[in-house]
């Protein structure tokens, strides 16, 4: 065993990197959840937009465009649910599960001829030389612009739900859409934007994977992040600035294990393995006590004259 | 790969833009379309727009399928007919049971939940922990045989799912955390577990340090064999019938019933109505988890046969699909267990008769879903066309 | 027995013996049976590509069709039935978890020629196994580590501790070490078949704590990228030969080549000459392939791991040749001895020099 090969800092930065892409997913939906919808299809606008992504960054060559295609991607598909869920009063839960059943069988059919292509590299440092300072350096300044964007829009968020009018409508038509509809929102349009942002950070979190974390394509390459993004909502307690901790809490235990193995700690690897899920419950016991709750309207069918 | 279905510069390009005309426009419908609620459910609807739907897949399906170069009909009728009346269907007939019973079994389970508003998502953890532990306690006994033994493990199948629910359950109640979560958390848990016992407690010694358990089906005692050969009637199925008949039961003739209805749709209502709202949660978590857990147990000692680092296919997750399908109804989900079976066994067929990639079936089946949800609402609304949503 | 009767006629009336295929009017049909998406770019594809290559051999005389995505278990069952009810003269089944199944398939349609790929079970006449050395083609990942690794600190991503993969770390190992007695094994275990995203993690993790040599045994290039990015760091493509990473980091590869297997065996079936049999190949006969050992490798050690590579493949050497001791010290093989295969297929133990333990 030797804990002297952990380096703190190279961890802290890799925990921030592997935390991005179910960050931007989970602050996706919980727009969604705030606004009153479950969508459980996470994993199916991930994949989409991990495939939307990879295609066209490696036929434009241009990454930047890729992560738009990717959000746009994501929203498309959202689309779908939002069609299930507001127009046709579908059962949230299952059009979900539904998506995303969906999403993987689509983005394999997409992706089929993108197997073992590498994509174009997508720049990592655009602060450049600010990297080099120790210790701040790689943890703050050292990533892509994907990491900082995930932050920009976690602060956006929450920015937005709390001092803005959208945001005061987009809680009130998550609390309580009967009575936001009888004050003359438009509670359908409201939650089909909420959907579509959700799907274009799904979107986003899914290319960053097959762009920069992996990068390649293969098909069902996402492996189970969306529903991790899912939880990590609830986990949350639908407040933005707990997405980030829980992101950072759960990608760097996995980081972490993945380290105590590679310096030879003694602890069975199938444990390690189950930690972050573990961990996560029992973080989820203790801010239980905190009695913030669900949006009042989450998973409800809203129907103006019902 | 000779069966590349898009080249690079004409088709892969083509189809995200398919996908992003076609859904904006049913999207668009919300624009002209005016829904009206029903006093009553109509019940000509419910029984049409099964149907329906599964008519519009077709339709839909056909395209994707003609899209992929596949002769439509001929991929429609080996995926429907072929598994049901085709010239082998003695066989396939069988595997719809075995493919539709764990299935149907879990959705029985998840479905009394939901109705209640009780989410356990993490059905597919509590059928790991059911199998390792049915498995488990038949292994223990190896090679002694008695009739004892597989009465002992469907009921440690049955406590071990259970008590995987009981988990979220507890949690739930003793400090209010939200079982969607802990029960999610708690199936990669379990994956982990069944790795772990597939390589270590678990793990055949006679298996030259393969990975996965002893076969079961090589140990009389323990095998969950054909009750009649060649009819795919396991005691799972069984097992299913019997759930389905109890939730029938329940949730028409019993006051239990009547509070799980209560509560899912007015949880104050049921509360002044004298509902105990902490063992409603352990009453639906226990049971739903018991029987992913029977489902697990069935599972490991009959079709499946041993314990192995794969050994879930995602029925637990499929089941919860399943559950809404079948309206959360005891009879509803017997024919979309079975319905989720028949495009599974026929889109295996489809995919090495026609070669059809697998994704084209997921596909498919998707759409099949959107189509039974999205119709669904014909049921309890009236369409009408005019403007849309009046604020 | 209804049932067994009924398929037995169905496989009658469809004519599945050999006699409608001696006279050449009927294609062979083929069958693949497959765990993964053929999309997976690693282990699924490289059988595929099998496939695909039987397809080109023959021509008009051979049929393949094949199912993706396959659970092990009674979904396996259920497609290789159907397979043979199809039709299908010779099934190729590409999973170790397919073993059982497979078995009891055969056991209905003795006419049926059934190939397991990396089991052992061949409880019927109709039943062949096969599998690759691919220790061999680790023995040459190890001794290129070894000789290039400066940290002398090489990583190792494992999927799941099973002898497969152990086998290919002590292989690697004895290598590295043959020429470079200072190097140190650091292993991860990733617990998991495919998960590209944790597999760029392990490598990273690896990398940071000091590995300048990075050796898979995970299908995904993952590794390869996190690598580049790093910078200066020695990886191997695995299951295909990831040659868009080449000629640095990818120095050379490990390639599943199961084209030559495959075209042999369905020739066999063709010429009625298909016998039951055990096969584990290795470099020799094809089976498992190494890529392109690139100019990042100095001339002298791709000299060298040229000549292990000839050694391997005409016999003259085995990758584990005694002395060798275990983990805790016991004797392995003593001077001149070789492992014999029934040890190398259940290999649960670590060689001496590797630290930590095989978790179980």
């Amino acid at each position: 065993m030797d804990l002297s090969a952990i380096n703190p800092i190279l961890l802290v930065a890799a925990m921030i990197a592997a935390a991005t892409p179910i960050l931007l997913a989970a602050i996706g939906e919980l727009v969604v959840e705030r606004a009153g919808v479950l969508n459980l299809g996470v994993e199916g606008m991930m994949i989409t937009g991990a495939v939307c992504g990879f295609i066209i960054t490696v036929n434009t060559g241009s990454p930047t465009v890729g992560f738009i295609a990717a959000a746009i991607g994501g929203a498309v598909l959202s689309l779908l649910f939002a069609f299930l869920t507001q127009v046709a009063l579908a059962n949230q839960v299952a059009s979900g599960l539904a998506l995303t059943l969906f999403g993987l069988g689509l983005s394999a059919l997409m992706g089929q001829s993108y197997v073992g292509i590498k994509p174009p590299r997508t720049e990592s440092t655009p602060l450049g030389s600010l990297a080099d300072i120790p210790v701040i350096g790689p943890i703050v300044f050292g990533h892509d612009l994907i990491v900082y964007l995930g932050l920009a829009i976690v602060a956006a968020t929450w920015a937005t739900l709390k001092f803005t009018r959208a945001g005061l409508v987009l809680r009130a038509v998550g609390e309580n859409h009967d009575a936001a509809h009888a004050l003359g929102y438009k509670v359908k349009r409201i939650r089909t934007l909420a959907i579509m942002f959700g799907g274009a950070c799904a979107g986003l979190g899914g290319a960053y994977i097959s762009l920069i974390r992996v990068p390649q394509w293969t098909e069902g390459m996402t492996a189970g992040v969306g529903w991790i993004a899912l939880a990590l909502v609830v986990f949350a307690s639908w407040k933005p600035w707990r997405v980030l901790l829980g992101a950072y809490l759960f990608g760097g235990i996995t980081q972490l294990q993945l380290n105590l193995q590679g310096a030879g700690v003694a602890i069975p690897v199938e444990y390690l393995a189950m930690s972050p899920y573990i961990v996560t419950i029992i973080v989820l016991v203790i801010l239980s006590a905190d009695k913030s709750r669900a949006p009042g309207s989450l998973g409800r069918t809203f129907h103006a004259s019902g | 790969m000779s069966r590349n279905l898009f080249d690079k510069q004409s088709g892969a390009g083509a189809n995200p833009l398919g996908m992003a005309v076609l859904s904006p426009a049913l999207w668009l419908a919300l624009l002209f379309v005016q829904l009206e609620k029903r006093p009553q459910p109509s019940k000509a609807m419910a029984y049409a727009t099964p149907v329906l739907a599964v008519v519009l897949t077709m339709i839909f399906g056909g395209v994707l399928f003609a899209v992929l170069g596949k002769d439509p009909l001929q991929a429609i009728t080996t995926i429907f007919w072929e598994p049901i009346f085709g010239e082998f269907a003695f066989f396939y007939r069988p595997q719809l049971l075995i493919k539709g019973a764990p299935l149907v079994l879990i959705a029985i389970g998840l479905a009394l939940g939901f109705k209640a508003g009780i989410w356990n998502i993490g059905a597919e953890g509590q059928y790991i922990v059911g199998a390792i532990c049915g498995a488990g306690a038949g292994l223990a006994f190896y090679p002694a045989e008695s009739v004892l033994i597989f009465p002992l493990m469907v009921l440690a199948g049955a406590l071990g799912g259970w008590a995987w629910a009981m988990i979220p359950g507890l949690l739930k109640v003793k400090f209010g955390t939200n079982e969607i979560l802990v029960s999610l958390m708690l199936v990669y848990v379990a994956e982990q577990l069944l790795a772990s016992m597939s390589l270590g407690l678990l793990k055949n010694p006679e298996g030259f340090g393969f990975p996965g358990s002893r076969n079961l089906q090589q140990y009389p005692s323990a095998h969950n064999a054909e009750i009649i050969t060649g009819t795919g009637m396991h005691w799972g199925v069984v097992a299913a019938l019997i759930a389905v008949i109890f939730a029938y039961v329940l949730l028409t003739r019993h006051s239990l019933g009547f509070a799980i209805r209560v509560t899912g749709e007015a949880p104050r209502a049921a509360k002044f109505g004298g509902v105990n709202p902490g063992r409603l949660v352990l009453f639906c978590l226990g049971i739903s988890g018991l029987l992913a857990g029977l489902a697990g147990m069935f599972e490991v000692s009959g079709p499946s046969g041993q314990i192995s680092i794969d050994f879930n296919v995602g029925y637990g997750f499929t089941a919860i699909i399943v559950a809404f399908l079948g309206r959360l109804n005891p009879l509803g989900i017997v024919a979309a267990g079975l319905l989720m079976a028949l495009t599974y066994i026929g889109g295996d067929i489809a995919q090495s008769q026609l070669g059809l990639p697998a994704a084209a079936i997921q596909v498919f089946q998707g759409m099949l879903l959107f189509f039974l949800l999205a119709l669904d609402v014909l049921t309890n609304y009236r369409v009408r066309f005019g403007k849309g949503e009046t604020a | 027995m209804k049932f067994t009767t009924l398929l037995a006629s169905a496989a009658m009336v469809l004519g599945l013996g050999g006699a409608a295929l001696a006279d050449g009017h009927e294609k062979t049909k083929v069958g693949f049976v497959y765990v993964g998406p053929i999309g997976d770019g690693g282990w699924t594809y490289e059988h595929d590509k099998g496939r695909l290559a039987v397809e080109a051999e023959f021509g008009d005389k051979v049929e393949t069709v094949y199912v993706e995505n396959v659970a092990e278990g009674p979904d396996s069952e259920r497609v290789m039935t159907q397979m043979a009810l199809d039709g299908a003269d010779l099934i190729f089944t590409t999973s170790f978890g397919y073993m059982d199944p497979t078995n009891n398939v055969a056991a209905k349609f003795p006419d049926v020629k059934f190939e397991h790929a990396t089991g052992y079970k061949r409880l019927h006449p109709n039943v062949s196994t096969y599998s690759a050395r691919f220790y061999e083609g680790r023995a040459i990942q190890g001794h290129i580590a070894g000789k290039m690794t400066k940290s002398n600190i090489i990583g190792y991503i494992g999927s799941f501790p099973i002898p497969e993969v152990i086998r290919g770390i002590n292989s690697a190992y004895i290598h590295a070490a043959k020429v470079n007695p200072d190097v140190e094994f650091k292993i991860i275990w990733v617990y998991t078949w495919f998960d590209p995203a944790k597999e760029a993690d392990a490598a990273k993790v690896l990398i940071e704590q000091g590995a300048d040599v990075v050796l898979q045994h995970t299908d995904s290039t993952a590794p390869q990228a996190a690598a580049q990015e790093a910078g200066g760091v020695v990886t191997f493509g695995q299951a295909s030969d990831m040659g868009q990473y080449a000629p640095f980091p990818r120095v050379s590869s490990i390639i599943d080549d199961w084209a030559p297997y495959y075209i042999a065996r369905t020739r066999a079936v063709m010429d009625g000459t298909w016998e039951q049999k055990d096969t584990w190949d290795g470099i020799g006969a094809g089976m498992v392939g190494i890529g392109e050992i690139t100019d990042a490798v100095p001339a002298d050690v791709k000299e060298e791991a040229l000549a292990l590579k000839a050694a391997l493949a005409d016999g003259s050497y085995h990758a584990f040749t005694g002395p060798l001791n275990k983990q805790d010290g016991s004797p392995f093989l003593a001077e001149g001895e070789t492992a014999d295969d029934g040890t190398l297929a259940g290999m649960n133990f670590y060689v001496e020099g590797i630290e930590g333990e095989i978790p179980q």
